[in-house]
């Protein structure tokens, strides 16, 4: 199971709790995920969003706070504080969003507001694109996680760049490492995890789903295929035929 | 028996006038209606279809009797349907509201045109709820309350209807902000109201007659009952902007901001909180469901049966 900063999480699934048509219907999709963190966002809520975030409390997770949709690392960094007060926790799901239409991130800011953070004792988990550089830089910064996209925030589209993904993995093999957003459907998660990534974090695929909890099941599942195969070793691929029997001696009229 | 309800909204109207209309005399305690009622900032659609793409089925079923008790009460009601379109970089979202709702039809753009021509060859595919219906909530409510009698001190039977308010007795009930804006834009007309979906920023525009539109609203899960944000009103306004540029053009009337009490399944409830029935909850469904949950507390009162929205009692 994965560890992020020193604490082991009892499910590879985090899920964000944006977006359901109701609470009730959050806490029954967390229910079925048996998630193990949810990411909150405070910004959107501020001033008022209390009995909101009571409900989330109420889950029984791991609370991520998160920062989405701060345009710039100084207000990044001054969400991340507020989010540290109202949640009373040193976790941040750090966004730093550098383009409107994609809301792909920020990485000079991002890596500018972890180093500020990690400096104030935060624990980041900067959402940042497959680039091995800026990830290097991220860790440098003082992260122990590193959230990579599998594709735009709500788009659903899945792993966008299976190989850099792998290439991180393989870079990083001892950083927790975690796909997040993009995943659309359970076989992107299940792809995620056979690659040998320690978490997969989604709100969308499952909040947009006309059965939320029935997806969340259904999310919840395909990682945990995805993490028995990685750990079953699976086999290589090959471009030629390798039959399972073998053909000489067997008897052909 | 005499009842007294208390608060204004479109809660306590609606219950007090069932029950005069049942012979029960009832007596509202609040101010009269006004900005301070959520319902005051309310669209005004009856669209149990298009709120059942997202909302429990009961929305649907109990917000299919809303337009005609509306009119029953003398309140005009526009039965022209409603149009939603989606962007077309955002085609998909059409497709997957009519997978998830009910009592539409597919529109091609001849069929958008003949309804709406303002939105000719705007939009290529609209799904058209013919049996949907919107009307005036200021015009409502005036009316409703026009007719009921008004009290200082509770008497008889009390009903709790004070929305967000009631939160020292509901502690499960909690605020979903929402914010509008009330523009002006004669060059447009629009015979119904029309939804455009969008993934971030969903909009949609009611016609109030004489070139005036309500656009709303945003759902934030916050209690906060101040002026709406900058971004709120970036939101609506390039949402209306999408879907006809000539909105740009028009007058800022009002922007307005409210929050809507809901409980956790945004189902509304009728409690018993010691010798008070609680009528709450309506979420963004107030002018759909008030009428049917004015229905089940005055049954309640009459024939002591518990209705689909009353849930246990909290002594």
């Amino acid at each position: 199971m994965p560890v992020f900063y020193g604490t082991e999480i009892d499910s590879p699934l985090m899920l964000g709790t944006a977006g359901y048509p109701s609470p009730r219907i959050l806490a029954d999709a967390f229910a079925r995920s048996g998630a193990g963190i949810a990411t909150v966002s405070l910004r959107r809520e501020a001033g008022g969003g209390q009995d909101f975030w009571a409900l989330v409390r109420s889950l029984g997770v791991a609370l991520l706070p998160n920062t989405a949709g701060c345009h710039g690392a100084r207000e990044a960094v001054t969400t991340a504080q507020m989010a540290r007060e109202v949640f009373g926790t040193d976790w941040i799901k750090l966004e730093v969003i550098g383009h409107a239409d994609t809301l792909q991130p920020d990485v000079f800011g991002l890596v500018e507001a972890a180093r500020i953070l990690a400096g104030d004792g935060f624990k980041v988990f900067p959402y940042c694109t497959e680039d091995l550089v800026v990830c290097e830089r991220l860790l440098d910064a003082g992260c122990q996680v590193l959230m990579p996209w599998g594709a735009p925030i709500g788009s659903g589209l899945g792993l966008n760049n299976p190989h850099g993904l792998r290439a991180l993995r393989a870079a990083f093999p001892d950083v927790a490492l975690v796909v997040d957003a993009g995943i659309g459907l359970p076989s992107h998660a299940a792809a995620a995890m056979e690659m040998g990534f320690d978490a997969v974090l989604m709100n969308s695929a499952v909040a947009r789903a006309g059965d939320p909890a029935a997806m969340a099941g259904a999310m919840a599942d395909a990682i945990r295929a995805g993490r028995a195969a990685y750990l079953a070793d699976p086999m290589e691929r090959t471009d030629m035929a390798i039959p399972s029997t073998p053909v000489i001696g067997r008897a052909f009229l | 028996m005499s009842v007294t309800i208390l608060g204004g909204g479109v809660m306590g109207l609606c219950i007090a006038t069932e029950l005069n209309g049942r012979g029960i005399p009832a007596a509202i305690l609040g101010e009269a209606p006004g900005p301070r009622a959520c319902s005051w900032w309310a669209g005004g659609m009856l669209a149990p279809h298009c709120e059942g793409e997202s909302a429990d089925p009961a929305v649907t079923r109990h917000g299919l009797t809303a337009a005609d008790w509306w009119q029953d009460q003398g309140v005009p009601v526009a039965r022209n349907g409603t149009l939603v379109v989606s962007l077309a970089r955002d085609a998909g979202a059409l497709s997957r509201f009519a997978r998830r709702s009910a009592g539409h039809r597919m529109l091609d753009a001849p069929g958008i045109a003949a309804l709406e021509p303002d939105l000719a060859g705007r939009f290529a595919r609209a799904l058209f709820f013919a049996d949907e219906a919107h009307l005036a909530p200021r015009q409502a409510l005036s009316i409703l309350s026009g007719c009921l009698a008004r009290t200082e001190t509770p008497t008889g039977t009390v009903i709790d209807c004070r929305g967000l308010s009631a939160r020292d007795a509901l502690r499960d009930l909690r605020g979903v902000r929402g914010e509008m804006a009330v523009i002006r834009c004669p060059e447009i007309r629009l015979a119904r109201p029309v939804r455009l979906l969008h993934p971030r920023m969903p909009l949609y525009v009611v016609p109030r007659g004489d070139g005036v539109f309500m656009l709303g609203a945003t759902m934030v899960e916050s209690d906060r009952r101040g002026p709406p944000t900058a971004r709120a009103v970036l939101e609506l306004l390039s949402a209306a902007f999408a879907l006809h540029p000539a909105l740009a053009e028009a007058e800022v009337l009002e922007l307005g901001a409210d929050a809507r009490p809901a409980f956790p399944d945004n189902l509304p409830r009728i409690r018993r909180v010691g010798g008070v029935i609680h009528a709450n909850g309506l979420y963004r469904h107030g002018f759909l469901l008030a009428p049917a949950v004015a229905r089940m507390v005055a049954d309640h009162l009459q024939h002591q049966t518990r209705p689909e929205f009353m849930d246990a009692d909290h002594p």
